[in-house]
């Protein structure tokens, strides 16, 4: 593999494991704080691509499309919490495994109703839709670049809100113990929910910007959230400098392991999880 | 075993599915095998999740491992031993378990659930990518293994499991068989140690029980049950493919144990039963028309009901209409 083939990988691999980031940070933090295992977060991924499909063929413009997106997704997870969530956090693990596995049929069925089955593209906007050259014959599309640039600039925002900001203190001590967050005066219902809000839209954003490189398509959302899963467990639950790290690690270990070895490439990710689990039971950072 | 209403309700619907050929379409009766193959593979798992409080993500592996071993094994157009091939795919099974299970032990919790996963999901693509697994297309199954009984002076084949009212009666022995061994292995020291393990593993390591051992045990049980389920599936459908390995099926199969109320053998089995059955009357169109081509909806909607509503799931409901089946269901 010469120089330039090597750069593209290292690019694709690290785009990949930033977008996984986007959606494995928001399982974690819902998954962490809440102690909910929530398998449907991979059809709130399949949520914000559709979403990012219609509304900007309604609106003409990706750009307006994710906004407008984000704002549906926060009020879609304020609903979701409020109406099916919020009734299961004291209740064991398994049945929350039941409850989101229902869900995930729910909404792979709403967006066959709505949507259809067909394998749907959304355009990249025009200011993005470049690619820089390389070499003679290889070039590298901007908007790959692109995302990788918002998805740092998110994990950056996620550092600031869940370290510097009242919110995220308040995130923390939720996290830390409810009980006595709660004797301190935070109101642990309204954080639950806003929590929940703010992890069903990083999943639905991912799925939005991801839209125009992976195209929109029926279960989608199955294929992020069993590896959004290895990313967080890899990373230590709870942990979003954990996620970052493992999704970084598989984005590579995928690319790479695909370029390299193509017929072991399925197995290089979970491998990794099992030698990681292996090493460190709890994955590769404990609870922040 | 004490005659119990519970007990009582299980020999009544024994008897029911025992007749049903006799009176069911074909369909039907392949389909309720096909049922009380995942009411074993239920029961197997419930023995993990209920009884030792280890949840597997990735029992599927065992169920796929086992068919493919008959597949493997199978002469082309011929059919297998069962005496041979039967022994050597559970084999193959528990190996797998004891070797992963010295693994997947070390951990715990949702740590645990997700390296049963890796386990799982690395043998899903050994058998899809690798030309050794025969690919995404999978294996066919010509012929159905016989049961050779010449030792008991029958040649030939005696109990033909082509005909598939003899299937649905092997599966239906097969599956009362393994309940009610369960049944004594849970109400065997060994059992009680499993639930204790379940409540409060660190209580039962100061009593000086080595849990690593007995979880061990339970593991390598458990997933050479799901074994039998896989065989008896390969065997049923003539075909294997990577997806009875997947996540997917490992995943129904969880949410049939958690359904049918976990730490129940018959809750799970139950779970089976009304997953499958109820997949197939939301999708029957006879019944609901054009409505029947989404019925992942009404069934996503019923599994939630099921989760936010009942408790103990689908065995706690009997406990809503009668206190007395409530003390009588550990029975």
């Amino acid at each position: 593999m010469d120089f330039y083939s090597f750069l593209i990988q290292l690019l694709n691999g690290l785009q990949y494991g930033l977008l996984l980031f986007l959606v494995a940070s928001g399982l974690t933090l819902v998954f962490g704080i809440m102690g909910i295992i929530n398998l449907a977060h991979g059809s709130f991924y399949m949520v914000g691509a559709y979403l990012a499909f219609s509304l900007a063929a309604l609106t003409g413009n990706l750009l307006t499309a994710v906004l407008l997106g984000v704002t549906l997704s926060v009020l879609l997870g304020m609903l979701l919490e409020w109406l099916f969530y919020r009734h299961l956090y004291a209740r064991d693990h398994l049945y929350q495994v039941l409850m989101t596995y229902g869900l995930i049929l729910v909404f792979e069925e709403l967006r066959s109703i709505l949507w259809g089955d067909d394998v749907h593209g959304v355009a990249v906007p025009v200011f993005l839709s470049g690619s820089i050259p390389l070499t003679d014959n290889l070039s590298y599309p901007v908007y790959r670049l692109a995302i990788s640039g918002i998805c740092l600039l998110l994990a950056g925002g996620l550092y600031w809100l869940i370290r510097k900001t009242r919110l995220g203190m308040m995130i923390r001590a939720g996290a830390a113990n409810r009980e006595m967050a709660q004797a301190l005066g935070i109101n642990i219902e309204w954080l639950y929910t806003v929590v929940f809000a703010l992890g069903l839209t990083l999943a639905a954003f991912a799925g939005m910007i991801a839209a125009p490189v992976s195209s929109v398509y029926p279960n989608m959302g199955g294929e992020v959230i069993i590896i959004s899963f290895v990313v967080v467990v890899i990373g230590g639950i709870g942990s979003v400098w954990g996620a970052l790290l493992a999704a970084i690690l598989i984005g590579m270990s995928d690319t790479f392991g695909k370029v390299l070895l193509p017929e072991y490439a399925g197995m290089t990710t979970y491998l990794l999880m099992a030698l990681v689990l292996l090493w460190r039971p709890e994955g590769l950072f404990r609870r922040t | 075993m004490r005659l119990t209403t519970t007990s009582l309700v299980l020999l009544l619907a024994l008897l029911m599915l025992a007749v049903f050929p006799f009176v069911g379409e074909k369909y039907y009766v392949q389909l309720i095998s096909k049922v009380m193959i995942m009411a074993i593979f239920a029961m197997s798992l419930d023995l993990l999740v209920g009884y030792t409080g280890l949840v597997n993500l990735g029992h599927a592996a065992f169920f796929g491992l086992a068919g493919y071993v008959l597949a493997k094994v199978s002469p082309q157009y011929e059919a297998a031993n069962l005496w041979t091939t039967l022994p050597l795919a559970l084999a193959v099974c528990a190996a797998f378990a004891l070797l992963t299970g010295l693994l997947v032990l070390r951990t715990s919790g949702v740590y645990f659930i997700m390296v049963t996963l890796a386990f799982a999901q690395m043998l899903f693509f050994l058998f899809h990518d690798t030309p050794f697994g025969g690919g995404s297309d999978g294996i066919y199954i010509y012929a159905k293994p016989e049961i050779k009984l010449d030792w008991l002076g029958m040649t030939g084949n005696p109990i033909n499991l082509e005909n598939f009212k003899v299937f649905y009666e092997f599966a239906l022995v097969l599956m009362a068989a393994v309940y009610l061994f369960l049944r004594r292995v849970l109400d065997s020291n060994f059992g009680r140690v499993l639930i204790g393990i379940k409540t409060n593993e660190q209580r039962m390591r100061a009593l000086g029980f080595p849990t690593f051992h007995y979880k061990l045990a339970s593991y390598m049980l458990s997933g050479t049950l799901a074994g039998l389920a896989g065989y008896l599936a390969a065997m049923q459908f003539g075909f294997v493919s990577p997806e009875i390995l997947g996540w997917h099926h490992s995943g129904s199969v969880l949410v049939m144990v958690i359904l049918g109320g976990m730490g129940s053998l018959h809750g799970a089995a139950l779970g089976a039963f009304v997953f499958i059955l109820l997949q197939e009357a939301l999708s029957n169109q006879a019944w609901f028309g054009p409505a029947a081509k989404h019925w992942q909806l009404a069934m996503g909607l019923c599994i939630i009901a099921v989760a936010l509503l009942l408790p103990r799931g689908l065995v706690g409901l009997a406990g809503v209409f009668s206190r007395k089946t409530r003390n009588d269901e550990d029975a």
